[in-house]
C-alpha cells in the first residue's frame, strides 16, 4: 500500500472509531453490553473453582465474553453500519470518489480491531482484578492469533451478510437473531460440560462463533496445554473467513437495495 | 473554441424489453450549466447514472471528461463530484469532520475552510451533522461533490425541500461555481431554477431527448407565443381593428375562455392576444385605447415561462404517443 492509501485508512480509521463511539446504540452493543454479561455471569453463576485444581469459573467467562465482543464489533457492528451506509447512499457516493473500496472499508475492518484489542484487554484485566482469573503470558501469541483471525473472518462475514438485509431498519433485528441463538450453543455465555447435549455442541461446531470462544477458553486455561495452538478452531473460522471473502466478491451491494 | 466535457451519442439502457434510455444525445460544453429536465420515470437518472458510472449501458457512445466512465479509473473519479438526489451523511460527525473526511479522498482538495465558506456553511463547521437543517445537510451534500476540486459537477435535483429564500442562495452558489470553471450537469424539477441557472437545456421524454437549446430556443420549438391581455372595459373587443379582433380570446372572469357576448358590457372580463408581434399588437391596441380616451392600465404582456414551454413539450410528445411506449 501507499502513503496516500495509508493515510486515507487513518483518517477513515479515525473517523469511523469516533462515529462507533458518539452513536449511543453501537457503543451499547459493543462495548457496554459485554461488560454487562460479564458481571451478570459471574453473579449468577458464582466464581467457584471449575475443578478441585482448576481455575475460576470467571476464567471460562472471560473468554467466552471476548469472543461476544468480537462477534458484536466485526460482524453485528460492521454489518449495521455497512447496510446503513449502503441504504442512505453514502457507500453509493463513496463509490464515486477515488477512494479504493477496500481502503474506505479497512476503516470499519480497522475499528473492529481496536475495539477487539481494547474489549479483550478490558475483559483479562477486570478478569484478573475482579475474578482472579489468571493471566497467562505463554497463551498471548495464541491468543493474539485467535483474536486476528477472530477478527477477519468475522469482518468478512459480516460484509457478505449485508447481503441477505433489505434495509437499514431490519439491519440490527435481522443480526441479532442470527447471532443471540448461536451465543447460546457456541460456549460464548455458558460454556460446555459433559452434561451439554451432544446436538448442541454439534450444532455449534458448525459454526465459527463456537471455534473463536473454544479457542480463546484455551488461552486462558492454565492446565490445558493442548489447547495453546487451537489450530484446528483456527482452520474451520479461516474457511467461514473464505466463504465471506468470496461472496463478498461477488454480491457485495454498494448502492441501496430499497 | 471549449471543448466538450460531455459528449453523448446514441446512448441506450435496456432493461428486459423496456427500454428506459432509447438513444440519447447529450453535449455538454466545458464550464457550461447544463439543466436536463424531464419527468419522472422518463430516462433521467438512468442517463446521469450512466454518466457517473454508476450504471452499464446497452448501446452507444459516451465521453465524459474525454473518458469513457463505464471503464474510467481512480483518476477520472479524481475530476468529477456527484451530489446524489437522496443521500445522508453520518449524522454523528460534525460539518467540518464529515468535509475531512471527504477531502482524504482526493490527491488534491481544496480546503475545507474555504469549501465551507463556499458552501454558507463556515458558522456551523463544529455542528453535528444530525442537527442540521433540510437545507444544511444539502449545502453539505455540495460541499461533499465540491471539496475534490472536480471538473464536472453533476447535482441531482440540488434544492429540493428549500424554502425559496435558501432556494435563491443555493442558486447563487450554484452560479458562482461558474466562476471557478466548474461544468455543471443539473437534473432538477424546478423550471424556475433550470431558467435561472442554466446556459442550455435538454429534454427528455420516454428515453428520448425531445427539445434542447437555450430557453428561448425551446420555447420556439414549442411554438408558445407571448400573451398580451387586458380589461375587456379598457378597450373591447368590438372597437379593436378587424385583424386584432380576429386574434384575440376573451376569456370570462374565472379566467376560462368566453364567447364574444361575456365581453364588455358583463364586466371585467379580459381579453387576450396570443402572438410573436408583441411590439406591433400592444402600438395597435394603444392606438385604439388614445382614440377612445382610456387608459390600459390593466395591460399584462407576459412571454412564456420555461414551464409553460415544458408543460408544452411534455404535453407534445405525450400526444404524439411518445410517453406510453
Amino acid at each position: 500500500m501507499n502513503t496516500r492509501g495509508l493515510q486515507q485508512l487513518a483518517t477513515q480509521t479515525r473517523f469511523d472509531f469516533v462515529l462507533l463511539w458518539r452513536n449511543p446504540l453501537a457503543s451499547f452493543f459493543t462495548v457496554v453490553l459485554p461488560l454487562i454479561f460479564l458481571f451478570v455471569l459471574t453473579a449468577l453463576f458464582g466464581n467457584d473453582l471449575v475443578t478441585p485444581v482448576g481455575p475460576k469459573l470467571a476464567s471460562r467467562f472471560v473468554p467466552g465474553i471476548i469472543a461476544l465482543s468480537v462477534v458484536q464489533a466485526a460482524f453485528v457492528n460492521l454489518a449495521i453500519v455497512t447496510v446503513f451506509r449502503r441504504e442512505t447512499s453514502i457507500l453509493k457516493r463513496v463509490r464515486g470518489t477515488p477512494i479504493r473500496p477496500w481502503v474506505f472499508m479497512g476503516g470499519l475492518v480497522a475499528t473492529a480491531y481496536a475495539v477487539i484489542a481494547l474489549m479483550a484487554v478490558l475483559m483479562a484485566l477486570i478478569g484478573w482484578a475482579v475474578y482472579d482469573v489468571d493471566l497467562l503470558w505463554k497463551t498471548v501469541p495464541s491468543l493474539i492469533v485467535t483474536l486476528v483471525i477472530g477478527g477477519a473472518v468475522f469482518c468478512a462475514l459480516g460484509l457478505a451478510f449485508t447481503n441477505l438485509v433489505p434495509n437499514e431498519t431490519t439491519g440490527p433485528p435481522f443480526l441479532n437473531l442470527v447471532v443471540l441463538p448461536l451465543y447460546f450453543v457456541s460456549d460464548v455465555y455458558v460454556p460446555a460440560t459433559d452434561d451439554t447435549p451432544q446436538a448442541i455442541t454439534l450444532i455449534g461446531d458448525i459454526f465459527p462463533i463456537r471455534h473463536l470462544a473454544v479457542a480463546l477458553q484455551g488461552s486462558f486455561d492454565p492446565l490445558s496445554d493442548k489447547s495453546i495452538w487451537p489450530v484446528t478452531n483456527w482452520l474451520v473460522m479461516a474457511a467461514w473467513g473464505v466463504a465471506g471473502v468470496l461472496i463478498v466478491t461477488r454480491w457485495f451491494r454498494w448502492t441501496p437495495r430499497s | 473554441m471549449r471543448s466538450s466535457a460531455i459528449e453523448v451519442t446514441g446512448l441506450r439502457k435496456a432493461y428486459g424489453a423496456h427500454e428506459a434510455v432509447a438513444g440519447v444525445d447529450l453535449h455538454v460544453e466545458e464550464g457550461e450549466i447544463l439543466a436536463f429536465l424531464g419527468p419522472n420515470g422518463a430516462g433521467k437518472t438512468t442517463t446521469v447514472e450512466i454518466l457517473e458510472g454508476f450504471r452499464t449501458r446497452t448501446a452507444g457512445e459516451v465521453s465524459v471528461l474525454g473518458q469513457d466512465p463505464a471503464s474510467a479509473g481512480l483518476d477520472w473519479r479524481e475530476r468529477i463530484g456527484i451530489v446524489l438526489q437522496e443521500s445522508q451523511p453520518e449524522e454523528y460527525l460534525t460539518v467540518a469532520e464529515t468535509v475531512i473526511m471527504w477531502a482524504a479522498y482526493f490527491p488534491a482538495p481544496r480546503p475545507v475552510a474555504e469549501v465551507l465558506e463556499l458552501v454558507g456553511l463556515a458558522d456551523h463547521r463544529d455542528q453535528r451533522v444530525g442537527r442540521l437543517s433540510g437545507g444544511q445537510r444539502r449545502r453539505l451534500d455540495l460541499a461533499l461533490a465540491l471539496v475534490g476540486n472536480p471538473e464536472l459537477l453533476f447535482l441531482d435535483e440540488p434544492t429540493t425541500g428549500f424554502d425559496p429564500t435558501a432556494r435563491r442562495e443555493a442558486w447563487a452558489m450554484i452560479d458562482g461555481l461558474r466562476d471557478l470553471g466548474v461544468t455543471v450537469l443539473l437534473t432538477t424539477h424546478y423550471m424556475d431554477e433550470a431558467q435561472n441557472l442554466a446556459d442550455r437545456i435538454s429534454v427528455i421524454a420516454a428515453g428520448q431527448i425531445i427539445a434542447k437549446g437555450t430557453a428561448a430556443d425551446l420555447a420556439e420549438a414549442a411554438s408558445l407565443q407571448t400573451r398580451i391581455s387586458w380589461n375587456a372595459q379598457e378597450v373591447p373587443l368590438d372597437e379593436l381593428p378587424d385583424q386584432l379582433r380576429a386574434a384575440a380570446t376573451v376569456f370570462d372572469l374565472a379566467g376560462q375562455p368566453g364567447d364574444s357576448s361575456t365581453s364588455a358590457a358583463e364586466g371585467p372580463a379580459r381579453l387576450a392576444i396570443f402572438t410573436n408581434e408583441v411590439t406591433d399588437t400592444v402600438a395597435a391596441l394603444l392606438q385604439v385605447a388614445g382614440r377612445l380616451g382610456h387608459k390600459v392600465e390593466s395591460l399584462e404582456v407576459q412571454t412564456p415561462t420555461l414551464e409553460d414551454t415544458y408543460l408544452a413539450l411534455i404535453g407534445e410528445a405525450d400526444r404524439a404517443g411518445g410517453l406510453n411506449r
